[in-house]
């Protein structure tokens, strides 16, 4: 019998807002003093009370709406209780039948690089637990991350390899970081990945009856190394016939095997009920359009659209000027260094490559760089006809584009040859040697 | 003027302008006479005199900034408040002080007062006697002139009935109405603060002080409570009386002696001017089922922070109350019995707010019982916690609706106290409060006061049983 | 209710719930909150008589909805205030006997 994996990922979403989920105290608790950002709210004081902080619910909403979610008419905070002593209240605000965002999906890429649609089950809001620290059979905690607000996004089980994985977790970052919601550092902890494997008879259509829960795991590629484990392990057990619970499991790195944190005995009982601190919330159909709007303006792919179709640049070029934060930089010197005769991806690939200090680089700076560089190109034409054949070589699908009739395509091929010359040919000799190469 | 302690905070702010005291005289007198009595009715658990301001008692579930808060617990032994909750903040912005912490059935869990782990406090009509709960030390506090008024909180009849037992005013506001920041929750949808006071027309002054829209609590309505209504007598009011089960008195144990006071009081009240007229609350008898379940299983949840990392001991601290109704409250909750139970409690609780809804299309408010008997001996009810439960029966389908309700001396029966309580429609204080004001005007019950070994009075003393 | 009810004493897993609630029971306080819980319970049983077919629950009579505040900064309270009212505390932390299982 043969199976295949059935995955969920689960990931929380560290909010940027200026102050907490459900109380004014500042958000951001990187490297601060420990609780010296805490009230009676996030402490859990006696008598305190929760109140939703509105920037949260607009940024969850935008999430949602990149993630191309619906948004309830009607949304309720739940209380999630379980006793764990980085949970000040006893209980976390989370949301459980009701959530603000529901039914979304995006698109992955896998190892074949065929595209897959994972459906988003929900995207909901809620607080984030004070930070624990470990020492000497003591344990510390520190409450100036209690309260800050989280999106748990979680999936479908459509995953069926760490590929998909991988490259859901690099657009969900990516997404994110361009939205403006979140620092979406992995390290840092900003964005936090859980993944529920099983597996099932290749011809099954249901889901299986159990699920193995991977928590804890505090690094990306643990992660990924854990799932690929749990597949083998439950392969291998079902094979022996054994029956399959649901669990929670961690990752020893050491061992690099997986191991059973709780089973289902153990499993907690979170006794779900409506906050009743907190009243429903009805969003206006307006706002959401609104942010629906500021959401797409965002989204990483509204803006590699931007630089294919009006820059010009390959895709992987354009990509690459986003995730790399260096869009707006790149919109200031692109058309300035064209008028001197710089085309488009040439200048994309110095921003790029050259690993351009943007800070300290003013826009004029780098311009002035650029073209004194020129000075230095190559001239050696036979040197420059063998880099354009390499990238004829190499951008099969450009090349057809533009023997096919997309005659702007070639400032994607120049941009190639410009980036492996690190900038130093003249664009327009490299563009007359290629529309002779290519005739 | 020798001891402004018998005076009603009207006419104690009237008598602090007209210069007939000093701050500082009446702080001292009430000052006094707390160290006279306060050990015999065990009503404040933390004193602490000011030389300014009107001094009031604060239950010590409501946070006083570097006040102790125990909550009548031991799990909360030596806690004090790092803030204000936001009725002292308005309280303090109209020139109030903060004489004591007063004493409470723990975790506001009780209707008699007697779960308190400091010990109960007494009733000051009989020291055997328990003066009801949760709100006890409140009551107690008021009923013997130790505090100008008191702040209590009322989640099933917690303000009302002890003030019944005690022969005060006691008022519960409409839920929302006055904001629950910084009072440690019990049932979060039931919760209201509320005065207890020596007449009508002081709670009707601390509600203006304590209520309004509050940027801490999401669930304060947004409009201010007004008063416009001023009643020369009650014709054109209808008030509607719930027909009893039993007109003899077996009515939830309505206890005849109060039966009696009560028929006189709806018989005044006619005499007002008012039309009486018999309505129907047909789901009140779910009303304690519905609270239980309700109250208990929020309980669970708002008790569960107390894990003695942040603040206060263990959980094994708690006292047997405490333990029963987080195990109720845990149990509603959990899976499998949660539909059954918690959802199913949620809607007869429509049904119980529906019932008001219907009955206030032909009323404009709703009078009967606070309590079906006066106050009963310490130690008599405290074995059976289902009993005690029970005492409570007229006062929670009010807190479920979240309506407000208004506790007014009636008269007594066997000496003691007896309370009427007249309910409103939601945010209506307005109403119940006038209502309550024609009636206490047109009786002296609020003009007697306990018979209590006590500093001298110029006025000639305690009136006579 | 189904048959899930607690209907003898015992049935009801006092020890389970107390689990649940964090709650260290001693075998008296099993024995005795057992007994006193499933006769509260017994009582409430008659809520079953209620028809409750054409109504919603309610979770909450404020009349209010979408209550939220703006995202400004407002003042915390010190580290000392924030530690006062702990028995264990240490350089500025909470200290709590080791827990090495997480959530």
């Amino acid at each position: 019998m043969k199976y295949e994996p059935v995955i969920g990922l689960e990931v929380h979403v560290e909010l940027n807002t200026k102050t907490k989920m459900f109380c004014a105290c500042p958000a951001d608790y990187f490297d601060k003093e420990p609780n010296t950002q805490t009230c009676p709210v996030c402490l859990g004081l006696p008598g305190a009370l929760p109140y939703i902080n509105q920037e949260a619910i607009e940024k969850c909403i935008k999430i949602g709406k990149a993630l191309n979610c619906d948004i309830a008419d009607q949304s309720l905070f739940e209380r999630k209780n379980y006793f764990y002593p980085d949970l000040a209240k006893g209980y976390q605000i989370s949301q459980y039948r009701w959530p603000l965002c529901v039914n979304g999906s995006i698109k992955v890429t896998d190892k074949d690089g065929e595209k897959l649609t994972i459906g988003i089950n929900r995207a909901h809001q809620e607080e984030d637990t004070g930070k624990l620290s470990h020492l000497n059979g003591e344990t510390f905690i520190d409450f100036n991350r209690s309260g800050v607000p989280l999106v748990e996004i979680v999936t479908e089980p459509d995953f069926t390899d760490t590929e998909q994985i991988r490259d859901y977790a690099k657009k969900l970052q990516w997404i994110v970081e361009s939205l403006g919601v979140s620092e979406a550092n992995m390290e840092r902890g900003d964005m936090r990945l859980e993944a529920n494997v099983s597996m099932r008879p290749v011809n099954q259509r249901e889901l299986p009856n159990y699920r193995v829960e991977m928590k804890n795991i505090n690094s990306f590629r643990f992660m990924v190394a854990a799932v690929e484990y749990e597949i083998k392990r439950q392969t291998k057990a079902l094979e022996a016939g054994e029956e399959l619970h649901q669990e929670t499991r961690g990752w020893y790195e050491d061992e690099k095997v997986t191991y059973l944190q709780r089973s289902k005995e153990e499993a907690n009982d979170y006794r779900y009920f409506p906050e009743p601190d907190l009243p429903s919330l009805a969003v206006d159909r307006n706002l959401v359009e609104r942010l629906k709007e500021e959401a797409r303006m965002a989204h990483p792919e509204t803006k590699i659209e931007y630089l294919v179709n009006i820059r010009n640049l390959t895709p992987v070029s354009a990509a690459t000027i986003i995730r790399q934060g260096a869009l707006s930089y790149f919109e200031q010197v692109v058309e300035p260094l064209e008028e001197k005769g710089f085309p488009a991806a040439g200048t994309a690939s110095i921003i790029i490559n050259k690993r351009i200090d943007r800070i300290n680089t003013s826009p004029e700076d780098f311009i002035a760089q650029v073209v004194r560089q020129k000075s230095q190109a190559i001239d050696d034409r036979g040197e420059l006809e063998k880099i354009v054949q390499e990238v004829i070589a190499e951008n099969k699908k450009s090349v057809a584009d533009y023997k096919g009739g997309k005659e702007n395509t070639i400032q994607a091929l120049i941009g190639a040859v410009m980036k492996k010359t690190s900038g130093r040919s003249d664009a327009k000799v490299v563009k007359s040697i290629l529309e002779e190469k290519l005739k | 003027m020798n001891d402004p302690t018998s005076l009603s905070l009207t006419q104690t702010i009237d008598g602090l302008a007209k210069k007939s005291f000093s701050e500082s005289d009446l702080n001292k007198a009430y000052g006094d006479r707390i160290k006279k009595l306060n050990p015999g009715l065990n009503a404040f658990l933390e004193v602490k005199e000011n030389s300014k301001g009107i001094p009031a008692g604060i239950k010590d579930l409501i946070a006083v900034k570097d006040m102790q808060m125990t909550c009548g617990s031991k799990i909360l032994e030596g806690y004090t408040a790092p803030y204000n909750a936001t009725v002292i903040n308005k309280l303090i912005d109209n020139n109030v002080s903060f004489i004591g912490k007063t004493n409470l059935d723990e975790f506001a869990m009780g209707s008699s007062g007697e779960n308190s782990a400091y010990g109960s406090a007494k009733n000051p009509w009989d020291k055997n006697k328990v003066p009801g709960g949760s709100s006890s030390g409140s009551a107690a506090a008021v009923a013997a002139d130790l505090c100008t008024f008191a702040l209590g909180t009322d989640t099933g009849g917690s303000i009302r009935q002890p003030a019944s037992l005690c022969g005060v005013v006691g008022l519960k506001p409409s839920y929302g109405r006055v904001s629950r920041y910084g009072a440690q929750a019990m049932a979060s949808s039931l919760d209201q603060i509320g005065p207890l006071t020596k007449t009508v027309a002081d709670a009707r002054k601390v509600l203006e002080w304590i209520s309004g829209p509050d940027a801490y609590d999401s669930n304060c309505v947004k409009s201010y409570f007004k008063s416009t209504k001023r009643l020369k007598d009650l014709k054109g009011i209808t008030i509607g009386i719930p027909k009893l089960k039993n007109q003899k008195g077996s009515d939830a144990g309505l206890d005849i002696g109060v039966l009696g006071v009560m028929e006189k009081a709806y018989q005044k009240l006619k005499e007002l001017g008012a039309e009486i007229r018999e309505i129907d609350l047909p789901h009140t008898e779910y009303a304690l089922a519905v609270y239980y379940i309700v109250m208990s299983s929020e309980v669970s949840s708002n008790l569960a922070r107390y894990d003695g990392i942040r603040f206060g001991s263990t959980r094994e601290k708690f006292g047997d109350e405490p333990k029963r109704r987080i195990m109720l409250g845990t149990f509603a909750l959990s899976t499998g019995y949660f539909d059954d139970y918690f959802i199913k409690a949620a809607k007869v609780r429509t049904l119980v707010k529906q019932d008001f809804e219907k009955a206030f299309e032909k009323c404009d408010v709703i009078v009967g019982p606070v309590s079906p008997t006066v106050a009963w001996n310490l130690g008599e009810k405290i074995s059976d916690p289902l009993t005690m439960y029970l005492s409570d029966v007229y006062t929670i389908p009010a807190s479920l609706a979240g309506i407000p309700g208004l506790s007014v001396p009636c008269g007594f029966a066997n000496d003691l106290p007896v309370g009427l309580q007249i309910l409103g429609k939601y945010l209506d204080e307005d109403t119940i409060l006038s209502v309550g004001e024609l009636y206490e005007n047109a009786t002296d019950w609020h003009k007697q006061k306990p018979r209590l070994q006590a500093p001298e009075r110029s006025n000639g003393g305690q009136a006579k049983l | 209710m189904k048959n899930k009810k607690p209907e003898v004493v015992g049935a009801f897993d006092t020890k389970h719930i107390a689990k649940l609630a964090n709650l260290i029971l001693s075998d008296q306080e099993v024995d005795t909150f057992t007994l006193q819980l499933v006769s509260i319970l017994n009582y409430i049983e008659h809520l079953n008589k209620a028809d409750t077919n054409s109504v919603d629950a309610t979770y909450n009579v404020s009349p209010n909805k979408n209550e939220t505040r703006k995202d400004t900064a407002s003042v915390c309270l010190t580290q000392d205030e924030a530690l006062q009212n702990s028995t264990n505390t240490k350089n500025g932390q909470f200290v709590t006997k080791g827990v090495f299982k997480s959530e």
